[in-house]
């Protein structure tokens, strides 16, 4: 973890009310404007989507603005309480961009393959604090943004998360265009209109995956690959 | 006129007094639609309703771009443009390697919309079918990758044509200053088009669900048939008749030549865009205006009326 320019926090980092402040200012002015006017969103079943937490949002990863978006589809009273999860390798990477993370976007930080170097690490452990508050989690379950438009496998941090709060529900998403807009490793976005499919919830403690992690993270790969299978996306080759 | 709000005051009181009519159609269609249901209940008119509603929204803000200022209508159809640009490279398959390419093709749009703001011609009607059409392969030779290319190229070149080069032909009708002896200029011509080219649509759709027996173009539209067009082609003639003496400077022939230009172009536009959208496999081109579908769906019509209008305008009077 040599290479972090700040600190992990031991707790979930907390963001003051001055850094709410900033929130609400950089979701309104910066945020909610560009995916107004650039992208155009197209989402199906908005409904199902929490309007009040605790709960965690499941969904593929493509681009950096994944998090933005899912963000801003929620009630604007939610907001300060959204927190993704992300990469502590990539985010904690300079103090600004650690700043910026944790204290404006709400970031809670997880170090990726921390239990192998050390197994006393708990890379849940801000996830079902934030939880226990009554907050929404934002999970990419494929741990990278990857390929832009491909899906990758699904890590397991999810289900065993799901399963030690079994009340909570968990939503799984399908975005797609995103990946189009703003690639990993792009600097300048494009324009595309995108598509968010929302799906029903499912919870960690339900009876057919009740303490079974494995047919839990099935069904959830299974529901997001569902909604994926529900558009025709215009083929990017 | 000095009842009016500051804004208005600097637009001709013709282009005022159809804007108006516009608001009284809407209220008209807005009581026929509540009426329906009161005394047909069993008529499913949700989709009519929402086609209404989205009627609504889209007179109020082509009310405001075109009576703010001459600068706010150019931005709102360059703004058209980009929409609709974008609605189609999200519906086209387009290829990884040329991000770079649709950004540059969106940088058209203002540059377009910029030479019409100068009122510099030349520029306006060979932009996009010369530099553009030069440019964007160079761009992805630069790139290299060269499977799909024609495909990719061909694919661009004609949305930039459709949804840029055609609708900027509303913009330079809007700047166009008032023709030899006429009263009024542009934005009288606008309204014009854009009036008849929506209200031809509405009557085609009308006449085909009411009468339509014989299908124009089955394979690629099947809801089209020629009682809808034709019945469509007289509504705008009519309209063109009794409108032209007050927004353009048409005698009665050139009017009625205007009215069938509109009526039978606007029916070519909205088969074209459907063919389009049948080998893409998808019904609505988009989800923007709630009833109608997608900005595509909404100016199919205009894409082949504007064009086709603005030069037999420019023909007579320019």
């Amino acid at each position: 973890m040599g290479e972090l320019a700040v600190p992990l926090p031991t707790e979930a980092p907390a963001p003051g009310r001055f850094a709410h402040a900033l929130k609400h200012l950089f979701f309104a002015l910066v945020v909610r404007p560009l995916v107004l006017v650039l992208l155009g969103l197209n989402v199906r079943r908005r409904e199902l989507l929490p309007v009040a937490g605790p709960a965690i949002l499941v969904a593929n990863h493509n681009s950096h603005l994944d998090t933005l978006v899912l963000m801003s589809l929620l009630p604007g009273h939610l907001l300060p309480r959204v927190r993704p999860v992300a990469a502590a390798d990539y985010f904690l990477s300079s103090r600004p961009l650690a700043w910026f993370s944790m204290q404006v976007l709400g970031v809670l930080p997880v170090v990726r393959g921390g239990r192998r170097a050390d197994p006393t690490y708990d890379p849940l452990a801000h996830c079902r604090q934030v939880l226990d508050r009554g907050e929404v989690v934002i999970v990419f379950p494929e741990g990278s943004r990857g390929e832009a438009e491909r899906m990758a496998a699904f890590k397991s941090g999810v289900a065993h998360l799901a399963a030690e709060r079994p009340a909570v529900p968990v939503v799984p998403l399908f975005l797609h265009g995103l990946g189009k807009t703003l690639p990993k490793g792009a600097l300048l976005p494009v324009p595309f209109f995108c598509d968010v499919y929302v799906g029903q919830a499912l919870c960690g403690g339900e009876a057919p995956w009740c303490d079974d992690r494995k047919a839990f993270l099935a069904e959830l790969t299974h529901r997001v690959e569902a909604l994926a299978a529900e558009g025709r996306p215009a083929a990017w080759e | 006129m000095n009842g009016l709000p500051p804004f208005l005051r600097n637009l001709p009181p013709v282009v005022l007094a159809s804007l108006a009519s516009i608001f009284a159609l809407l209220v008209a269609a807005t009581l026929v639609v509540q009426l329906l249901g009161r005394v047909k209940p069993g008529l499913d008119l949700a989709e009519v309703r929402l086609r209404v509603r989205s009627w609504w929204v889209m007179a109020a803000v082509f009310s405001v771009a075109m009576a703010v200022s001459r600068t706010i209508s150019l931005v709102f159809f360059a703004f058209v443009s980009f929409l609709a640009l974008k609605e189609y490279l999200s519906l086209i398959p387009t290829r990884r390697a040329d991000r770079r390419v649709l950004f540059w093709a969106y940088l058209a749009i203002p540059i377009q919309y910029w030479w019409i703001a100068r009122e510099w011609y030349e520029m306006f009607i060979i932009f996009v079918p010369i530099y553009v059409f030069l440019f964007i392969p160079l761009r992805m030779v630069l790139i290299g990758e060269t499977a799909g290319f024609l495909r990719a190229a061909g694919t661009l070149h004609w949305g930039m044509m459709v949804t840029v080069f055609s609708i900027s032909h509303i913009a330079y009708l809007l700047v166009l200053p008032p023709a030899a002896g006429a009263r009024v200029g542009g934005a009288a011509l606008v309204l014009f088009l854009v009036v008849l080219t929506q209200i031809n649509d509405v009557a085609q759709f009308l006449f085909g669900k009411a009468l339509g027996r014989h299908r124009a173009v089955p394979t690629v539209s099947p809801g089209k048939t020629y009682e809808g067009l034709l019945g469509g082609i007289a509504v705008t003639l009519v309209l063109s008749l009794l409108l032209a003496p007050w927004l353009t400077p048409f005698n009665r022939w050139q009017a009625a030549a205007a009215g069938l230009i509109i009526g039978l172009g606007g029916f070519i536009g909205d088969v074209v865009i459907s063919a389009l959208k049948r080998d893409l496999g998808i019904k609505d081109s988009g989800t923007l205006l709630p009833g109608h579908g997608g900005i595509l769906d909404r100016i199919d019509s205009l894409t082949y009326t504007a064009p086709l209008f603005f030069h037999f305008t420019a023909y007579l009077f320019y």
